[in-house]
């Protein structure tokens, strides 16, 4: 992909992420920090693409083993983000 | 599956994250917000099952993957690790697992970059090389750093800021050494310069964590998962893999905002936060025991006190937290306001050990929303009450922060318990908060203290409070 192109997604998403939590009450600043972990464990699809081209057992262990933590980061973040979420129900009024 | 139609779902996973993330920011919104994020990172690494990248290294493009088998048992480690981690977690030490979650993400990136330096070997573009040089340090640093967050927050080792002599020296030349060794990986390749770079990054995610102490440890853990996010764009780029660009950017630049939005809610400078390091002083130990009289009373004591008061405003903290105490604390509540006596709670936005903590542990015994009284609004109505119980709160009420400069706390914000006309501490034992500082407070003539854990001590008030 051309340099111009990656540069105006990085821009672009730089200036959303600003935008969407730039109003947040602190009573959601611990799930929203939580909430963005687990998606920066969509590293996973990162972790997946090195292990399908490993050429060597050293780069199928390492790729492995970073697919094990992406794995936790993403499915454990959503999971703990979820529970404590669940707290917030029930009282909306 | 053609390269079109892989971008396209890519894509749509990207915008699930916005909307993650837009929705996380809302009360009412944030669950589903968390599942649309969730149904995001499912749908992209569903999809890249069916999409054979194509390898620099020029291995044939075909499906299934290589390496199937082991890709998919993994995937079955992290779940079998991951789930019960997430699901089995106290309340109280939820904070711990966030760190631990970003930090071994942090560590997935800067393998994924490593083992696809290995990968291209000579055929690595100067800019794949500088964003993979990128990725490994920040995504060790991130790694180690969270680690070390995780053991001060588990207290697997001291809380307090750990400084050595000479330490900042020590800092900066691992610095200049993890740049030095970047830029020596950039000139001449290969696998060596590489390696030595992670171990010096690793160290210096240690050093740089563990000067940070007390109210600070929050912050930190959302800048490491800033930098964990752009790790994963950076990542994004040698893989050329959008989705990653996007999702790491996103993380990056709201995990910034966040940082910064929680160290103005702490009253803390972020770079004072960032470079603390490298400013750090020894701090002149006031834990020497102090030997001054305070006035500690019983459960009926406290009844008492509540019973004949028009408002009472109760201050949770982390004790609350781990005494699991939150339900018991509602129970008296409820019981006092029965009685027609008014009754706030008093939240910190940083109270416990994380912001927003004392919210969710109240929600959870489902305690009406409009008795969680902000910081800002329920400071000023402190002239007007009689009781102010602190449970298992100190930081966040320690005058110091305001008479102390060169205090830990120095500049919070606290709440102005000190205004009430009476203040009950419950506490399990004089030692000092999270921050490792005295509290004057404890030492004032109206304010009683109520030994023992939040429990037990709130039952015994309850009772007592019932009998009267």
């Amino acid at each position: 992909m051309d340099a111009m192109a990656i540069l105006s997604i990085f821009v672009l998403s730089v200036f959303v992420g600003f935008e969407v939590v730039s109003k947040v009450s602190s009573t959601l600043h611990t799930p929203l920090m939580s909430g963005a972990n687990a998606i920066h464990g969509v590293i996973l699809v990162g972790a997946i693409i090195v292990a399908d081209h490993s050429k060597t057992n050293l780069e199928l262990g390492l790729s492995l083993a970073a697919i094990v933590l992406a794995t936790i980061n993403m499915v454990g973040g959503f999971v703990v983000t979820d529970r404590m979420l669940e707290m917030f129900k029930g009282q909306k009024k | 599956m053609s390269r079109t139609i892989y971008d396209l779902i890519g894509l749509a996973a990207g915008i699930a994250f916005i909307l993650a993330l837009k929705g996380l920011s809302h009360p009412k919104t944030a669950r589903k917000g968390n599942l649309i994020g969730a149904f995001g990172a499912g749908l992209a690494t569903v999809v890249v099952f069916f999409y054979a990248s194509p390898s620099v290294s020029g291995k044939p493009e075909s499906l299934p993957l290589n390496n199937l088998g082991w890709i998919l048992g993994a995937i079955a480690v992290g779940l079998i690790i991951g789930v019960p981690a997430a699901r089995r977690v106290q309340m109280t030490q939820m904070p711990q697992l966030v760190a631990l979650f970003n930090g071994v993400g942090g560590g997935a990136a800067a393998l994924v970059a490593i083992v696809e330096y290995l990968n291209l070997g000579l055929e690595a573009t100067t800019a794949q090389v500088v964003f993979t040089v990128f990725t490994v340090i920040v995504g060790c640093v991130s790694f180690s750093g969270s680690i070390i967050t995780f053991m001060k927050l588990q207290e697997l080792m001291t809380t307090r800021p750990v400084i050595f002599p000479a330490g900042r020296f020590v800092i900066a030349a691992t610095l200049i050494a993890v740049i030095g060794v970047g830029g020596w990986v950039v000139s001449a390749l290969g696998t060596t310069p590489l390696l030595i770079l992670a171990g010096l990054s690793l160290l210096f995610g240690i050093l740089f964590v563990l000067p940070v102490g007390g109210a600070d440890v929050p912050i930190v853990i959302s800048l490491l998962n800033a930098f964990t996010g752009l790790t994963v764009a950076a990542s994004g780029y040698v893989l050329d893999s959008v989705l990653l660009i996007i999702a790491g950017t996103l993380v990056g630049a709201s995990g910034t905002i966040l940082t910064r939005l929680m160290a103005d809610a702490m009253g803390r400078s972020l770079f004072g936060t960032l470079f603390g390091a490298f400013t750090a002083k020894q701090q002149d130990s006031s834990g020497a025991a102090e030997d001054r009289p305070v006035r500690s009373g019983s459960s009926d004591d406290v009844a008492i006190l509540l019973n004949y008061a028009r408002r009472v405003v109760i201050v949770p903290g982390f004790g609350l937290a781990v005494a699991q105490a939150q339900h018991t604390v509602r129970e008296l509540a409820d019981l006092m306001i029965s009685r027609g006596i008014d009754v706030a709670y008093g939240i910190h936005p940083v109270a416990g050990r994380m912001p927003g903590h004392m919210n969710v542990l109240l929600a959870e015994a489902n305690v009406p929303y409009d008795q969680l009284v902000e910081m800002d609004e329920v400071n000023p109505t402190f002239g007007q009450t009689d009781v102010a119980i602190v449970i298992g709160a100190n930081d966040v009420v320690n005058p110091a922060a305001k008479t102390t400069p060169g205090c830990p706390i120095y500049g919070m914000p606290i709440l102005e318990v000190s205004n009430a006309a009476n203040i009950i501490f419950l506490k399990r034992s004089m030692r000092p908060g999270f921050a490792g500082i005295e509290n004057e407070l404890l030492y004032d003539p109206k304010t009683m203290l109520l030994f023992g854990d939040a429990k037990s001590s709130l039952t015994k008030v309850v009772s007592a409070l019932k009998a009267l």
